[in-house]
């Protein structure tokens, strides 16, 4: 019986996987949590006839995947390491799209006070000087950076701090359902927050200050590094990602009213 | 069909963990007729007839048919004191041994029939085989041991603990099973059917040939004074 | 508990619904799971089987690491699966990242020593009840396995079912070998973990019932086709 299963299987196994112009993009957590995909997948796929296949993991491994060529682009968030990754060669070039931003998230009653601070530094010596209980992400993600770019503008090093800074090494949503548990302040991207379901006695308690601005980007990987990459696929979603209809969508995109996404891709 | 016989043991010898079990032996099986092995417990009947079934290793000597082992092997068939049941039918364990030789199923299937027939068994062809009461496992052994028509059959101990009825049936089957040439090799505890089945005898003592004759002289005219207060049933060491 | 009832208002929701996005991760979790379950059984039934009749000089180390893989963490097989099938990997020209195969190679490491071990163990016993009848009829090595693999198929199942309920509740290295791309390779468990990600426990425990529901459908309809319930003893 197995002589007859065997060759069904494998090839009910290949005809899944060989499938026309689809590409892979690695994005970020945050990215993907916003909803903004949902949006922007179908949309590209009518427009473009391609059909993108989003890897979701943090900055670290999306450079990682597009290191070693087994996705086509990376749409990530982290400025200093995306340079790195076109100077050394993996990316063809560093295109901006659009920025969203980061909030400061702890319990209602704000036992550290962040709520009335005038600058995000400001807000993040507040929860240090409380010890209040803080969830970083410590996962090498873009949130994770801007937050360690965070602790040092303050003047502080993680490195130092006492066990109410708890460093999970997960996801935003799980980094998120971490902080419900604990009713700890932790730093997010305002699209995961707002589509998080499980806020318990969360509240957004800090935003605004520019510093929070987190910028995504656009990076092909080089096809003379990785001559199987879809680069055709990669530049035509970059060429779409920077249209007139990509901003409409990307600007227009609401989570309770609130606008989530900025575009400001620069014509070439 | 290739004769097989004679056997011949040649200082047969088997030891495990350092304990003689068998041997030196010498010993020759001729062609024709039922021999019976009887001895004390422990004198080494089982392991001399798993030595001249070839499944049982030499520690030294050797034991030669007439016949290369792979050949000699495939003409005979053991029956085991206590039976193994394939977890089957009792028409599939009948025809297993045809099957291993690659006989056409419908073939093997008429002659699995016909035995279960001749061993009563012929209603009960699709009963689990791990199922059947004692008497009926031992026959269907002795069946499935049958099939193949083998030349020299070997028999442990094949009625120990049945009752009357099915110890006359096989012994009924075993008479048949001689006069049609085949060879037959008994272990045995019951002395009344040693006498009823015996053309000649083996007594075995401590793993050694103690005595042997022809029947009726090696029951009536014992050569040696243990074989003669074994057979009056005293206890022999 | 709250969640629990959710979350089961939740599964009998998409059931009813027959949820279009729930019909495709279920069959894909039925299809990479059944497929690895098939090859494995294919490499690890007649492993298993050999290795209790076969002596061999270093059988009792073979079997030892056979039992040592059975505690392999599914994530570094994920992760070691992952490197060998990345681009810049041995088998990288393959293009089999982040595909449905490559989730079915990892669950293959991953159950085969499961079910070889449990084979091997349950052959062991029938291979000692056997082993006189089967020397005496002088069977090959071959016709041994043959035969007990036929007649231990009761255990056989059992080892397989084994197998699929690690396969299939899996998550840990699929989620590394597959990437939980939407309509590509996201199955029931890795849909679980995206959800309970985005705090949906709702969503994600409704998911985790589909999934149990799921394995008991296979459970019944395996013992059902096998007809082993009704045969009796064995």
């Amino acid at each position: 019986m197995i002589r007859h299963i065997l060759p069904l299987a494998i090839a009910g196994l290949v005809a899944t996987s060989a499938m026309a112009d689809t590409m892979k993009l690695a994005v970020t957590t945050s990215f993907e949590n916003s909803g903004l995909a949902d949006v922007l997948l179908p949309a590209i796929k009518a427009d473009t006839d391609i059909e993108v296949q989003l890897l979701v993991v943090g900055t670290g491994q999306a450079i990682r995947l597009g290191e070693a060529g087994d996705v086509d682009a990376i749409l990530v968030h982290s400025k200093a390491a995306e340079q790195k990754f076109v100077e050394a060669g993996y990316g063809t070039h560093r295109r901006e799209i659009m920025y969203n931003d980061f909030i400061l998230v702890g319990p209602s009653s704000d036992p550290a006070g962040i709520a009335g601070a005038e600058k995000a530094a400001e807000a993040m010596a507040d929860i240090a000087e409380s010890q209040a209980p803080f969830v970083s992400r410590g996962d090498d993600s873009g949130t994770h950076k801007a937050e360690l770019t965070l602790w040092s503008a303050a003047g502080l090093k993680p490195a130092t701090f006492g066990d109410w800074y708890n460093a999970v090494g997960a996801g935003m949503g799980a980094a998120l359902n971490t902080a419900a548990g604990l009713n700890a302040y932790i730093m997010a991207d305002r699209a995961s927050w707002l589509n998080f379901g499980n806020k318990a006695d969360l509240a957004l308690l800090f935003s605004g200050d520019p510093i929070l601005f987190n910028q995504y980007a656009f990076l092909p990987v080089n096809p003379e590094k990785h001559p199987h990459v879809r680069n055709d696929l990669a530049v035509q979603l970059e060429t779409w990602l920077t249209s007139d209809s990509a901003k409409g969508l990307i600007d227009g995109y609401t989570i309770n009213g609130e606008t989530l996404f900025v575009f400001n891709a620069k014509p070439e | 069909m290739v004769g097989l016989l004679p056997l011949t043991l040649t200082a047969a010898t088997v030891r495990r963990r350092g304990k003689r079990l068998l041997g030196p032996l010498d010993l020759t099986l001729d062609q024709g007729g039922l021999t019976v092995i009887i001895g004390p417990n422990g004198s080494g009947k089982t392991t001399l007839l798993r030595v001249m079934h070839g499944i049982e290793r030499l520690s030294s000597g050797t034991a030669q048919w007439s016949l290369p082992p792979a050949e000699a092997r495939q003409q005979q068939a053991y029956v085991f004191q206590s039976p193994t049941m394939l977890r089957r039918s009792v028409l599939q364990n009948l025809r297993y041994p045809l099957d291993l030789l690659g006989h056409p199923r419908a073939e093997a299937s008429a002659r699995a029939a016909d035995w279960a027939d001749r061993i009563g068994l012929g209603q009960a062809l699709d009963r689990p085989a791990t199922r059947l009461s004692g008497g009926e496992r031992q026959k269907l052994a002795l069946a499935r041991a049958l099939i193949r028509e083998p030349q020299v059959l070997f028999l442990d101990e094949p009625c120990a603990n049945l009752d009357g009825r099915a110890t006359r049936d096989i012994e009924t089957l075993l008479l048949a099973v001689r006069a049609t040439g085949t060879r037959i090799v008994m272990a045995t505890h019951d002395m009344g059917q040693a006498r009823r089945l015996a053309d000649d005898g083996v007594f075995l003592r401590g793993g050694m040939v103690h005595d042997s004759n022809r029947a009726p002289s090696f029951f009536d005219a014992p050569k040696t004074p243990e074989l003669a207060s074994f057979l009056k049933g005293d206890i022999v060491e | 508990m709250n969640d629990i009832f959710e979350g089961l208002a939740a599964a009998l929701g998409l059931i009813v619904a027959l949820d279009p996005d729930l019909i495709e991760i279920s069959a894909r979790s039925l299809q990479v799971s059944l497929t690895a379950l098939v090859i494995a059984c294919a490499l690890a039934i007649p492993l298993g089987t050999w290795l209790a009749v076969q002596r061999f000089r270093h059988r009792r180390t073979v079997i030892a690491v056979l039992n040592a893989l059975m505690g392999l963490p599914p994530v570094v097989v994920g992760l070691i699966v992952y490197i060998l099938l990345s681009r810049s990997g041995p088998f990288g020209v393959l293009g089999l990242l982040f595909t449905p195969t490559a989730m079915a190679i990892a669950q293959v490491i991953i159950i085969t020593p499961l079910i070889a071990s449990i084979t091997h163990q349950a052959m062991r016993d029938l291979w000692a009840d056997y082993h006189d009848l089967l020397i005496s009829l002088n069977t090959t090595k071959w016709q041994r396995v043959r035969t007990l693999i036929v007649d231990g198929r009761r255990n056989l199942l059992t080892a397989a079912l084994a197998g699929f309920g690690r396969a299939i509740g899996e998550v840990g290295a699929i989620m590394i070998v597959g990437g939980n791309i939407d309509h590509a390779t996201r199955v029931l468990t890795t849909a679980i973990a995206l959800e309970t990600g985005k705090g949906d426990f709702a969503l994600a425990l409704g998911l985790g019932f589909v999934l149990i529901a799921l394995a008991l459908l296979v459970n019944i309809a395996i013992h059902a086709l096998s007809r082993t319930e009704s045969e009796g003893r064995w």
